[in-house]
């Protein structure tokens, strides 16, 4: 099985407070570290787990720069057989549409049976994987927790739903999934793996190479663009509640709901 | 001269018959025997090298302390002083049992220089030397048999117990003294009855025993005795000898070998290959030890090496938790293995993994390397370079838990467990109140002659902040010119390394290693005793570094220090961390520090100095979710509760994490707490500065750190 | 001003609470814009949330086929495509359905799309303004999205409060007919029910965690029914999981999961910064705890100090109450 895994570099944000730069144009990414997408971390091990039980061949592919070489290079310490960069100028500012069209050109070049992508990235859209499918014309499902290849050209896979549940569904290939974090335990990619294919080439594709309209990427095709950031602003310390218990269950409840936590 | 000569005839004419029945024996012995060792060496000599042929005279220094010195066996009573006996014995029965072995076919041989009194003294020693071997046996079959020792029990999860081979084993020395004394009474038997000798000297010796008897009987019988005497020592002691290869007692043969090879320098880790160099490291295929053949020949030999006796795992922190690790079961399995797969016939090895096959991922990653087994173990058998070996193949293979992938990937990428920035890895001395008090200085425009070296937990973990606060202060006051390295500063890697990653401990040490010498300081000072093993024995080419309790130590010792009496009617105990206690010996300079401060009550653990119980293990240890009954730390404050102390003195910050930890799980808030010596000696210290203004200090200090 | 479609989620005819929502977020939009609501299924179900959502809804398109009886995103997507008009905007939760959903539609509907949207601050000509947050909701971003060729926008859940009171008796209006065949790619088998020792505390919006105040096993239900009775989790803390009171599974803490709820209720929980540090994403946290000392007060937004073992008993009364009423 061919499959395709599509990647994203994100800052690495869990450990330390995102402070954003004086114009609120951007996060303040100096001193941030960079990393694979965790989501997309799993869908490369889901891929190269599917490949170990059925065979064939996959491919770790993004849309940046040169910078992003370093996840691709992770991804195939992992295992991944091939790296792909896709980088142009005329690629800044995309909207999820404008890198969904991207990655469609560079789909169609190839011959991929199964797509990955990772189920969101830094920015919480959960949007390229079904833009990709709906370009490509191919089925798709979303927070996929669980995938059995049926035979050479359906799935068996699993749902992520509410509660904790599992939608289990059937698939035809090829199809792009987003993989959602914990449908596996991936492999650890130590230094060594890493050094080992510090010097294997990439293929790089430009909007040329792919035959791409650049007026139907970058900034001037995205329906949506960011403004700003900001910071919502956050209390110092509780208030804490001085009500009698009845009160202030009553208030606890209203606070609940207006969180947008109790049905 | 002429009596020696005719009992030489008597003895001659006596075994006469069996002469080319003893021949026949010996050289079936001997050459099966060699056969055996011969297939045993296979799999060492497919074995990874292992640099062990330096330092001879040291080396047999180790052998006639540990081996014929017994050094580690009086640790256990009981079973250490019946060793100690039956050691003794052999190493008397050795010339013995071979002039007898001899004598089948020989019966005139006299070893050199025994012919004379001395051969006579040697005759009385001997006699005596089997009784007690022989009832050295038979107290060790009892005691296996009927009071079951419980270090010797064999957990299922481990494989089927070996008792039935240990007392077979026991009762063939039994047999062989039995027989030794059998030939020996019936030769002395019919000596007194020709009249050539008068007595027998070993009164009450086994012998002797056994010659009150045959005395009486004819001298045909007596014959017929001393005959099958000799027989049956011939064939237990090459029965045995033929045997031992096959269990526990292969020791008989390897353990001066062992001891002779063992490991120089305990607290430096074992590169990732003896024959390979740091620079060359990328072009090795595997890291690690993934299949049996991936041991070093030492490691191997210290398989064949274990007597079983049990004590590594009856010390083993990972063990008394329940963790699914067994020191003990590390060697049985993996020379249960050596002997399936190098079997006597046929092909040898199959190359399969060993984690996965023999081993569990979680036993390997259960070991904090807190090194109470080596030091426990009387053949000086190595286990953590075996685990951390084996933990460089599962890294390597991308087998490592979720929970450790996190911190690894943060250490690589920002030099610390959390991910936490690089420049708030001095946050710590920017405290207002405690600017107030004590400046600490960055070593990056600044010079100084001592660097403190703070690590990954002190910088980040705000509990322990007060830890380097109180070290900072403590190196001021005793007026050092110190400095940190701030943001330079990298983790030390130290539990990176014993985790498997060496490449990421060689980055990050490189890294530290040319700060530290960038900021030319003379000496290092830390109050983190993984960051002091580290330094000291991973790094190379930095100045010489210590950890605080030795510089507190030596400040009370010159008069610097001077401490407060302690007030209220707490009970101390000191525990001493693994790293800085079993692996660089400094187990005296903190307790002098508590020692010196006035009023205050020590008690001892049970368990401490070179026997300390680990707290559950630090650096990566902390990531890690064991599988485990008991907490190991909560081990560890119950010790403390049962030796009367009621506030835990610790010198390393991760045994601080782990037993404030284990306080609260145990359920003894409010009964017990934790301090770090630097704490306790800071908080103590006599200062110039008026006294009451010194608390209002430390009240707004703790007040922040409480927080 | 174009016109704006809510898609409704119904289960068994219960109609989800995100219907109200929705509506509430398209007035944020315009609050003269028609709205109108679409369902899709089969049979009673079908008819049963129809009905429902006749009462807040003006208008409501229904669209019913046998296939649709599980809802199934690349047939709705294929019968949307047929149903709504050019330009429209059209809203839905963003939840597992409409994430998996929303994005093909705006390709096949070439409209705009903007995912799990907080906040909605109107629209200036053709431009959409609105907050959604990113990095985890570590900064929330404002975004300016071109609806001149409509737009397809998911919600989140909760994020949006319904203030009107549903009373008006709206048309139901059949657009089966206009949908044709339906295909699809992806076939449902079945659904999986999580066992109860099975549950995610990373995937719920409101978990109930505790700490030692619980101070012994048996106590322990009496949290998990004032989660079963609100529809979260029950998490914990440290010492829980290690009295063996509570699954590892259900750690919170830098030694156990790292939770992204939007409330979380810290209850005898001392908020140790190991705990916290598994507590991400900003939520809400409501600490009750016995000790006015308790550092879980310095980071919870509202603090109350109380016993929990009395506390959390009569506030499950309290949401079986409302439920019970709200059934009704």
């Amino acid at each position: 099985m061919e499959i395709l895994v599509c990647v994203k570099r994100v800052p690495d944000t869990s450990e330390n407070e995102i402070q954003l730069n004086a114009a609120g144009s951007d996060i303040e990414r100096d001193e941030l570290v960079y990393s694979i997408n965790e989501p997309d971390n799993y869908a490369v091990e889901e891929a190269l787990q599917i490949v170990g039980r059925v065979g064939g061949k996959v491919t770790v592919v993004t849309v940046g720069n040169e910078d992003d070489e370093e996840v691709l290079r992770r991804e195939m310490a992992m295992g991944a057989n091939h790296g792909v960069l896709i980088s142009d100028d005329t690629f800044a500012g995309s909207d999820g549409r404008g890198i969904a069209a991207i990655l469609k050109r560079f789909v169609e070049q190839g011959s991929y049976d199964l797509i990955l992508t990772g189920v969101q990235a830094e920015a919480g859209a959960a949007e390229v994987g079904g833009m990709l499918a709906a370009m490509l014309d191919y089925p798709f499902a979303s927070l996929v927790s669980a995938i059995e290849v049926i035979d050479g050209n359906k799935l068996k896979i699993s749902r992520e739903i509410e509660g904790g549940n599992k939608e289990i569904s059937e698939i035809d290939l090829p199809c792009v999934l987003s993989i959602q974090t914990g449908i596996n335990d991936p492999r650890y990619v130590g230094m060594r793996g890493i050094r080992a294919v510090a010097s294997v080439p990439i293929a790089t594709y430009g909007v040329s190479d792919l035959g791409l309209d650049p007026n139907s990427v970058g900034a001037k095709a995205a329906k949506v663009q960011r403004i700003d950031y900001f910071v919502p602003t956050v209390g110092k310390g509780a208030e804490i509640l001085e009500g009698s218990r009845e009160e202030n269950i009553d208030k606890v409840l209203e606070l609940v709901a207006a969180k947008g936590g109790l049905k | 001269m002429v009596a020696s000569t005719q009992a030489a005839a008597q003895l001659g004419s006596w075994l006469a018959p069996g002469y080319a029945l003893f021949l026949c024996i010996h050289f079936l012995g001997v050459g099966s025997f060699a056969y055996i060792v011969m297939r045993r060496m296979v799999p060492l000599v497919r074995a990874q090298s292992d640099l062990r042929f330096d330092h001879p005279l040291e080396r047999l220094g180790r052998v006639g302390k540990f081996w014929l010195g017994q050094w580690k066996h009086p640790r256990y009573k009981v079973a250490g002083t019946v060793h100690i006996l039956f050691f003794a014995g052999f190493i008397l029965l050795a010339m013995r049992a071979f002039t007898v072995l001899i004598l089948g076919t020989s019966p005139d041989f006299v070893m050199p220089g025994m012919r004379g009194e001395l051969g006579h003294v040697y005759e009385v020693v001997t006699d005596y030397a089997a009784t007690v071997v022989f009832l050295c046996m038979i107290f060790a079959i009892v005691r296996r048999v009927v009071f079951k020792p419980a270090r010797y029990e064999v957990p299922s999860k481990f494989g089927k117990a070996h008792k039935a081979d240990a007392v077979f084993l026991l009762a063939l020395i039994a047999i062989l003294m039995l027989a030794d004394s059998l030939f020996e009474a019936a030769k002395a038997a019919g000596q007194m009855q020709a009249g050539q000798i008068a007595h027998f000297s070993a009164a009450y010796s086994l012998p002797w025993l056994l010659k009150t008897v045959f005395v009486s009987a004819s001298l045909s019988s007596i014959g017929q005795f001393c005959f099958a005497g000799y027989l049956l020592h011939e064939i237990t002691f090459y029965f045995l000898l033929c045997y031992r290869p096959f269990g526990i007692q292969f020791h008989v043969e390897t353990s001066l070998f062992n001891v002779y090879f063992s490991k120089l320098d305990r607290e430096v880790l074992k590169p990732v290959r003896w024959d390979v160099s740091e620079e060359n490291l990328d072009q090795l295929t595997s890291f690690g030890v993934k299949t049996f053949e991936d041991f070093t020949w030492k490691h191997m030999l210290d398989f064949y090496s274990c007597a079983d006796c049990g004590r590594c795992s009856d010390n083993c922190p990972a063990n008394a938790a329940g963790r699914p690790l067994s020191p003990r079961f590390l060697t049985i399995k993996a020379r249960d293995y050596a002997f399936q797969h190098y079997p006597m016939f046929g092909p040898t090895g199959n190359g399969k993994a060993l984690v996965g096959g023999i081993y569990s991922e979680d036993e390997i990653w259960s070991c904090t390397t807190c090194g109470a087994c080596e030091e426990e173990c009387p053949l000086l058998i190595e286990y953590i370079d075996k685990i951390v070996d084996l933990r460089r193949g599962l890294v390597d293979e991308g087998r490592v838990p979720q929970s450790l992938q996190k911190p690894l990937k943060a250490l690589e990428s920002r030099g610390n467990p959390y991910g936490k920035m690089e420049k708030k890895r001095s946050d710590w001395i920017n405290a207002k109140d405690f600017q107030q008090t004590c400046r600490v200085k960055t070593l990056d425009k600044n010079g100084a002659d001592t660097l403190y070296f703070v690590d990954s937990i002190t910088s980040y973990d705000e509990r322990m902040h007060s830890i380097g606060r109180a070290t900072a202060k403590i190196l001021e006051h005793i007026g050092e010119n110190f400095g940190i390295l701030g943001a330079a500063e990298k983790d030390s890697g130290h539990e990176v390394r014993r985790f498997g990653e060496e490449l990421l401990f060689i980055s990050l040490r490189d890294q530290n290693a040319e700060a530290i010498r960038a900021s030319g300081v003379q000496k290092i000072v830390t109050a983190d005793p993984h960051a002091l093993n580290a330094l000291k024995h991973d790094y190379k080419n930095v100045p010489p570094v210590e950890h605080i309790s030795q510089v507190i130590a030596r400040g009370v010792k010159a008069g610097k220090v001077k401490f407060n009496p302690i007030e209220g009617d707490k009970v101390y105990t000191y525990h001493d961390p693994c790293y800085l206690g079993r692996h660089n010996q400094i187990y005296d300079d903190p307790r002098e520090v508590l020692d010196a401060i006035p009023g205050l009550r020590r008690v001892e653990m049970k368990r401490s100095r070179d026997r300390s119980f680990c707290c559950g293990g630090g650096g990566l240890m902390l990531f890690y979710e064991p599988k485990e009954e008991e907490r190991i730390g909560v081990k560890r404050v119950r010790m403390a509760a049962e030796a009367g102390a009621n506030v835990i003195v610790t010198a390393c910050p991760f045994c601080m994490a782990n037993i404030e930890d284990a306080i609260k799980v145990a359920g003894l808030e409010g009964k017990m707490t934790a301090i770090d010596i630097a704490e306790l000696a800071e908080q103590q210290m006599v200062r110039e500065i008026p006294p009451q203004t010194k608390s209002t200090f430390e009240m707004q200090a703790e007040c922040v750190a409480g927080r | 001003m174009p016109a704006i479609f809510t898609y409704i989620v119904h289960r068994g005819g219960v109609v989800d609470d995100s219907a109200a929502e929705l509506l509430a977020a398209a007035r944020q939009i315009d609050p003269a814009a028609p709205v109108t609501a679409i369902v899709s299924g089969a049979g009673s179900d079908l008819e049963t949330a129809c009905t429902t959502v006749c009462a807040s809804y003006k208008e409501v398109w229904k669209i019913s086929y046998d296939v649709l009886a599980y809802p199934n995103a690349e047939l709705i997507r294929k019968a949307l495509v047929k149903v709504l008009p050019p330009d429209s905007v059209f809203l839905i939760p963003h939840a597992h359905f409409g994430i998996d959903l929303a994005p093909g539609l705006s390709i096949k509907l070439n409209a705009a799309y903007v995912s799990d949207v907080v906040e909605i601050e109107g629209v200036e000509s053709t431009f959409l303004k609105v907050v959604r947050q990113e990095f985890g909701g570590q900064v929330s971003a404002h975004m300016k999205c071109d609806i001149s060729s409509g737009a397809v926008i998911t919600i989140r859940p909760g994020a949006f409060k319904s203030t009107e009171a549903g009373a008006v008796a709206g048309a139901v209006i059949d657009k089966s007919a206009e949908v044709g065949p339906l295909t699809a790619g992806r076939r449902y088998l079945q659904t999986i029910m999580a066992e109860s020792g099975d549950v995610d505390i990373t995937k719920y919006p409101v978990l109930v965690s505790i700490g030692r105040g619980i101070q012994e096993k048996d106590n322990v239900p009496i949290a998990e029914e004032l989660a079963e009775a609100m529809g979260a989790a029950v998490s914990c803390s440290r010492p829980v999981v290690d009295a063996k009171w509570l699954e590892k599974s259900r750690q919170v803490g830098s030694s156990g999961k790292t939770v992204k709820p939007k409330v979380y209720m810290a209850c005898g929980i001392s908020g140790s910064s190991q705990h916290l540090a598994g507590v991400k994403g900003n939520p809400f946290i409501i600490a009750i705890n016995k000790n006015p000392k308790a550092p879980i007060f310095q980071v919870a937004d509202v603090g109350i100090i109380d016993d929990i073992l009395e506390f959390l008993p009569e506030m499950t009364s309290k949401v079986r109450e409302l439920h019970g009423v709200a059934a009704k």
